[in-house]
């Protein structure tokens, strides 16, 4: 199979081209109204997407708008609220943008100089496109999967780990899915994994955290 | 035409090159990469700029292409030349989409244009039979307009810190930029509205090219002799053309003030690019800031002195960059390759790589800057946990595999039409 549904687990990678939107903020005012107006697929590439663009792991904040609300707009306040939101808790893409909307919004009202304050150094909304690769590895038995992640590259883990839960219809993952498909000794596993939370963690965090889980 | 010869006959000394990033950065760095070449196989891609050496660009494109013609891809190199004229406009060009309120005479803008005509007629066949024409800054942007029977796509690429351009100069290369395919910055900070896709690709250095290879210690420590640099005081050293943006002056400044606290020497190393008619005047600046200080070293290095430079930045304890803008600044990314942490000016593409208070720090005057050199000097601990952490992330995010990666899945995204998905595997 290509991610689940069969006994073997093709394994593929990823990477990706960052683009531009068009679409920029200098300020939380301006920010909001971009929000209600860019691609969804911009909102994911600033949760998600950024895991594969050159970054820096910054263990504070996890989303872009959060990092820009502390760094750019120095509002400790709200970047600490966006960094709370978990994209996994949102079952489509446009409940997301508009938790986000409402929490800069919410800032807006409780503290008016954010109305007009001038960031530091603007938002640039952008979205990516993806590369699939093969990655010329074929899993047949559920025991080796650990062994095999200890060796891909991080991109491994992003498409089957976190993209695989916009690809899928159901939001799972392709591991997990896979594992349930290898029968009752593996179901267990197989729950576990669906149960790591993805978010808060580097794509190396990522892989440590289903190792662990596959070993234990 | 003897360098295209040299890129372009030099397989031999080539064909290792990808098997080297492989014991590098492991098999499947070079893997995506055949796999991505696979669908590029035999395409026709020449990339145009301004000089063959001295600069980032020549230095990128000496080591792209026979990656790319490792991959059975057609790739050439074409240099766009001109009078003085010509390169005082592309120089003022420089100059305006990094800011400055200039604007080239008439006669300059002639001289540009006529100088593009003249590439485009003289390299025709090549120019309007190729797959990709990759045209790099300013300089040759106008030659797609006379080129109408062009058959391939062609894709601006911004090497230059466009974030506040000078509104007259970019509305004037707007007209021409506007008839490419796709175009290409290094930050999202510098793109411009433009009626095509424009993708985010920072550029990156080739770890084992003269200037980033491995040397031998005694390599680096021969340049204490060779320059008269004293073995007893740390080493301050900023590499860089001298040019203004860069801000030698400000970095003399720096160490003035921080010289006032701990013993130290500087050097600054800079040469010239042949499309660069302001260096000779800027030089003369440094020289007269450094007035008669034993300590500090002005360096005018020839564009092929890469091993000097290697073993410059080797040798040093910090590398400055203080620039007050920057496209992205490769002497950054090297000196981070060599596990130096780097003081940089707040700006550009140095915002990029120097994580502040990871890698470096992101400074905005001669006193920051000096505050950064006196802490790192007196915390040595803390100088050699940025500079591990420094090669980490360049091995992780600005080797040429990287930004080879990106072009060949640009090119592959623009010929099929999508900014979405490619599968390739």
């Amino acid at each position: 199979m290509d991610s689940a549904g069969n006994s073997e687990l093709k394994l593929r990678g990823c990477s990706q081209i960052a683009l531009v939107t068009g679409n920029s903020a200098t300020s939380l005012r301006e920010l909001r109204d971009q929000l209600k107006v860019v691609p969804t697929s911009s909102i994911y590439q600033h949760f998600w997407g950024r895991l594969l663009l050159p970054h820096f792991a910054e263990p504070e904040y996890n989303n872009d708008f959060a990092s820009w609300a502390f760094h750019s707009l120095q509002d400790k306040t709200l970047a600490e609220r966006l960094s709370a939101v978990n994209p996994l808790d949102f079952d489509s893409p446009e409940s997301l943008r508009q938790e986000l909307i409402e929490l800069v919004e919410a800032r807006l009202e409780e503290r008016e100089v954010l109305s007009w304050r001038q960031a530091d150094h603007p938002f640039f909304f952008q979205f990516a496109q993806m590369v699939v690769f093969d990655a010329n590895l074929r899993i047949d038995d559920p025991a080796k999967l650990s062994d095999a992640l200890k060796h891909v590259p991080e991109g491994t883990i992003y498409y089957h780990f976190i993209d695989a839960r916009r690809r899928n219809a159901d939001h799972s993952d392709d591991f997990s899915n896979w594992l349930r498909d290898q029968g009752p000794k593996w179901r267990e596993k197989a729950d576990a994994v669906s149960k790591l939370d993805p978010y808060f963690s580097t794509l190396n965090g990522i892989r440590h955290r289903l190792i662990a889980t596959l070993e234990h | 035409m003897e360098a295209v010869l040299d890129v372009a006959t030099s397989t031999s000394t080539t064909a290792s090159m990808l098997d080297q990033y492989a014991e590098l950065l492991g098999e499947h760095v070079v893997d995506h990469l055949r796999q991505l070449g696979r669908l590029l196989a035999g395409k026709k891609v020449v990339h145009v700029n301004s000089t063959r050496e001295g600069g980032g660009v020549a230095e990128i494109l000496y080591k792209l292409i026979p990656l790319m013609r490792e991959l059975d891809i057609d790739a050439t190199w074409e240099v766009i030349t001109g009078d003085p004229e010509f390169y005082q406009c592309t120089k003022t060009f420089h100059n305006g989409l990094q800011g400055w309120n200039v604007m080239p005479s008439h006669k300059m803008l002639a001289a540009y244009e006529a100088a593009n005509e003249r590439f485009a007629q003289q390299y025709a066949d090549v120019l309007s039979s190729a797959d990709f024409v990759f045209i790099h800054d300013p300089q040759p942007a106008p030659a797609i307009t006379h080129l109408p029977h062009r058959q391939g796509k062609w894709v601006w690429r911004c090497h230059i810190d466009a974030s506040r351009p000078h509104r007259p100069i970019w509305k004037y290369l707007r007209r021409f930029v506007q008839h490419y395919d796709a175009s290409i910055f290094s930050l999202p900070e510098f793109a411009q509205p433009l009626p095509h896709p424009q993708y985010i690709i920072p550029p990156s250095i080739d770890p084992f090219s003269e200037k980033n290879m491995d040397i031998p210690e005694d390599e680096v420590d021969a340049v204490y002799d060779r320059f008269g640099l004293n073995r007893h005081l740390p080493l301050v050293t900023q590499v860089s053309r001298f040019d203004a943006f860069k801000d030698p002056v400000g970095v003399i400044q720096a160490y003035q003030i921080a010289k006032k606290i701990i013993p130290l020497q500087l050097v600054l190393a800079g040469g010239g690019a042949s499309d660069d008619p302001e260096g000779e005047v800027m030089l003369q600046q440094v020289r007269n800031a450094a007035g008669d200080d034993p300590d500090i070293h002005v360096l005018l290095l020839p564009s092929d002195a890469h091993r000097t430079i290697n073993a410059l930045q080797r040798a040093s304890d910090i590398v400055i960059q203080k620039s007050t803008k920057e496209g992205f600044g490769l002497t950054v990314t090297e000196a981070l390759w060599k596990r130096k942490p780097v003081i940089g000016g707040d700006v550009g593409g140095i915002r990029l790589q120097v994580v502040d208070h990871y890698t470096g720090f992101l400074v905005r005057t001669p006193e920051g800057c000096a505050l950064r050199m006196r802490y790192l000097l007196h915390n040595r601990e803390r100088l050699s946990e940025m500079g591990a952490r420094a090669q980490r992330y360049v091995k992780e995010n600005f080797l040429l595999t990287r930004q080879l990666r990106e072009y060949l899945a640009l090119m592959v995204g623009v010929l099929r039409g999508t900014q979405d998905l490619i599968e390739v595997g």
